[in-house]
């Protein structure tokens, strides 16, 4: 049985449908990159996987372990093992890291029938998977993501991950806005986290994390829908010329 | 219900008290007789009708019942008792036996106020009823009528309290409906330092009363804690006037938890140059709780410096109203003044009215001041909810973030350690909060 599998989905966003139509399907242990110009719909088919309120879906299924994906609300669906890395991970002042991931982190093991985690075995835990992502254990009792920068909030994302090892890791734009040593390091910490258990979706505008974390499988999307799949090498070709080649008419609209 | 007022208090007379004393307390209930109780046409009143506190008898309570009143009581009922002095007192009279003056530096003097009326009426005489002003205040000359239970504290020049000083007020009628006037004077001499927490709660439907003065002296630097948890049947009116002398600092943390009513009028006049005052508070309301603050800055004269932070969380019908004014008189140049009011509203039905106002007239200041009311923000409550934490407990961890800092501000240690779990287990979905 596939991990994740997306049939014909639709959805929109408020009046304006932006899914028109993807099918993919993921197995355990696969990394899946999914490519494609801005404004095609790849943030869109992360939100909805994640469960965001305001993306309704209008046809179509997600079957997640054979079941289906949709039913479930946000936490459930983050209890069941998908994790969604922000594009744009949001600011919690007055919360630290250290009890919302420890809140997080006992959420999840509660669904999973494991013990609580107490304050000691946690903070050795956070402290380990600190280290992956050489993050300073000062970052635990700052809010969350409470002045961050860029590249510091998306190690928090992946830290996030690292702890409440899910399934399935969709990684929204994980990349954008990094410079080459954080990018380094976000990509050291997911290729820690591959396993014949967990897929990934990365979903990036760029090529460059894919020399980093290789994928299994390259998809582009555009247009709320997937144009073409291959492996590595497509977006290799698609590094060296553009999204037009695979868009065809819809590239000048792209810009790329 | 004012013949019941003007019975209670002939009653309470004692012929021994000092003369001073019986003219103060007559000259309260007669104000009190000419002003009644004051009514929403007032502008002071406008949002916050004390209708449910006229409308019911209340009866003085006895000082039979203080023996009943155990330590388990006071532990079960109060936030946290810290080490170090304290008074404790039971339907406003004083709790010997509960009470520890132990430790107390040489010179200083805390005591309840009915023992300092024997003891220092000199001291009395000179500064009660000058920090805060009953000319058309009903519950502070309705105080004055009553004036005998409470505290004082006096502070002699230099004096540093190594612990803070707690004042615990409990109600408990025990099935009557009792009222109670605490007074409480705090005399601080020059360069004097003490942390002063006063403590509000009890069980059932009861009224208290109270007035707090504090009279800073030249550097004096005071911090006052007021915790309201009062029963959500009670009612609950507090008056605070300090008055600062010159580089003196007044800090205050003042927490309304409970009560079904409560009002807090609390003012300081910066009297002299170099002065400074911090207000701090939160409000926490649900259910159909109706809590007032009303705050008032007097920036008399020049280079004072004045911060204001007040929070509020409003949920199911409760009603918040949050008056700041700060006053800037003509002398008060190179005044620095910072007010601000956020209020966080859980429910549809909850209503808030907050009006922050500056009244400036000198013109070398700096002045700010703005209010917000929000709700909570969903993309934060996504993101909690997208990493396993289910939506009422976020939404419980994001308003219990909203107080934090507030109550992060208070540098007691282990009080605030144990209101911030009060707090976060009252938001608790589904949990009651004990006190």
């Amino acid at each position: 049985m596939p991990l994740l599998e997306i049939k014909n989905l639709h959805a929109r966003v408020e009046d304006k449908e932006i899914l028109k139509g993807i099918n993919l399907t993921v197995n355990a242990g696969e990394v899946h990159a999914i490519m494609g110009p801005n404004g095609s719909g790849k943030s869109t088919l992360a939100n909805v996987l994640a469960g965001r309120d305001n993306y309704e879906v209008t046809s179509g299924e997600v079957l997640y372990e054979g079941k289906n994906l949709l039913d479930l609300d946000v936490e459930e669906r983050a209890r069941a093992g998908i994790f969604l890395a922000f594009q744009y991970p949001i600011e919690i002042p007055g919360v630290t890291n250290a009890h919302f991931l420890k809140t997080a982190l006992n959420a999840v093991r509660k669904h999973r029938g494991l013990e609580e985690l107490d304050a000691m075995d946690f903070l050795a835990l956070v402290k380990e998977k600190m280290k992956l992502l050489e993050m300073d254990p000062g970052f635990l009792n700052r809010g969350v993501n409470e002045g961050f920068s860029g590249g510091e909030k998306k190690r928090n994302e992946i830290l996030q991950m690292a702890m409440l090892d899910p399934k399935l890791g969709l990684l929204d734009e994980t990349d954008s806005g990094l410079d080459i040593d954080s990018l380094k390091i976000v990509a050291n910490g997911v290729n820690a986290l591959r396993s014949p258990d967990r897929a990934f979706v990365l979903v990036t505008h760029y090529q460059r994390l894919l020399d980093y974390i290789e994928p299994d499988f390259v998809h582009v999307l555009s247009g709320g829908k997937i144009l073409t799949s291959g492996d590595k090498e497509l977006a290799k070709h698609l590094e060296e010329r553009g999204y037009g080649w695979v868009v065809g008419k819809d590239a000048k609209a792209v810009g790329v | 219900m004012l013949a019941s007022y003007q019975q209670a208090y002939e009653r309470s007379l004692d012929p021994k008290a000092p003369a001073f004393l019986r003219e103060r307390r007559q000259a309260g209930i007669e104000r009190f007789a000419a002003l009644g109780f004051p009514n929403r046409r007032m502008e002071e009143w406008k949002y916050t009708s004390v209708e449910p506190i006229a409308s019911r008898e209340f009866q003085l309570g006895g000082d039979k019942e203080v023996a009943r009143f155990t330590l388990e009581e006071m532990h079960r009922m109060a936030f946290c008792v810290m080490p170090g002095p304290r008074l404790v007192f039971l339907n406003g009279h004083f709790h010997p036996a509960l009470s520890d003056l132990s430790g107390l530096p040489a010179g200083v003097r805390c005591k309840s106020l009915a023992q300092a009326l024997q003891e220092d009426a000199a001291s009395l005489e000179a500064h009660l009823g000058r920090q805060v002003d009953s000319k058309d205040r009903a519950f502070v000359a309705l105080n004055d009528a009553f004036l005998q239970n409470g505290a004082y504290l006096f502070l002699p020049r230099g004096t540093v309290l190594p612990q803070p000083i707690q004042l615990l007020f409990v109600s408990h009628g025990n099935g009557t409906a009792v009222v109670s006037h605490p007074r409480v004077l705090v005399v601080a001499e020059a360069q004097s330092q003490a942390t002063l927490i006063e403590t509000y709660v009890g069980q059932g439907a009861y009224f208290t009363n109270a007035v707090t003065e504090i009279a800073a002296g030249e550097g004096a630097v005071i911090e006052h804690i007021k915790l309201q948890g009062e029963s959500e049947s009670a009612f609950h009116i507090a008056s605070i006037g300090v008055r600062q002398s010159r580089d003196s600092q007044y800090t205050s943390h003042s927490l309304s938890l409970g009560a079904a009513l409560a009002r807090n009028d609390l003012g300081t006049v910066l009297d002299a140059e170099g002065a400074g005052a911090t207000l701090n508070g939160l409000y926490m309301v649900s259910g159909s709780q109706h809590v007032d603050n009303h705050t008032n800055i007097d920036h008399a004269k020049p280079h004072c410096t004045s911060a204001e932070l007040y929070k509020g969380i409003l949920d199911g019908k409760s009603q918040g109203v949050f008056n700041g004014r700060i006053l800037v008189r003509p002398d008060a140049q190179k005044t620095s003044s910072q007010q601000s009011n956020k209020n966080l509203i859980l429910s549809d039905d909850a209503l808030i009215n907050t009006k922050p106002l500056l009244e400036i007239y000198a013109n070398d200041v700096k002045c700010n001041h703005g209010a917000t009311i929000g709700r909570l923000d969903a993309n934060q409550v996504f993101y909690l909810r997208s990493r396993g934490i289910d939506a009422a407990l976020a939404r419980s961890i994001l308003t219990y973030a909203f107080a934090s800092d507030v109550v992060a501000l208070m540098r007691q240690e282990p009080l605030r350690e144990r209101l911030q779990q009060w707090i976060f287990a009252r938001l608790m979905p589904g949990k009651e909060a004990a006190a």
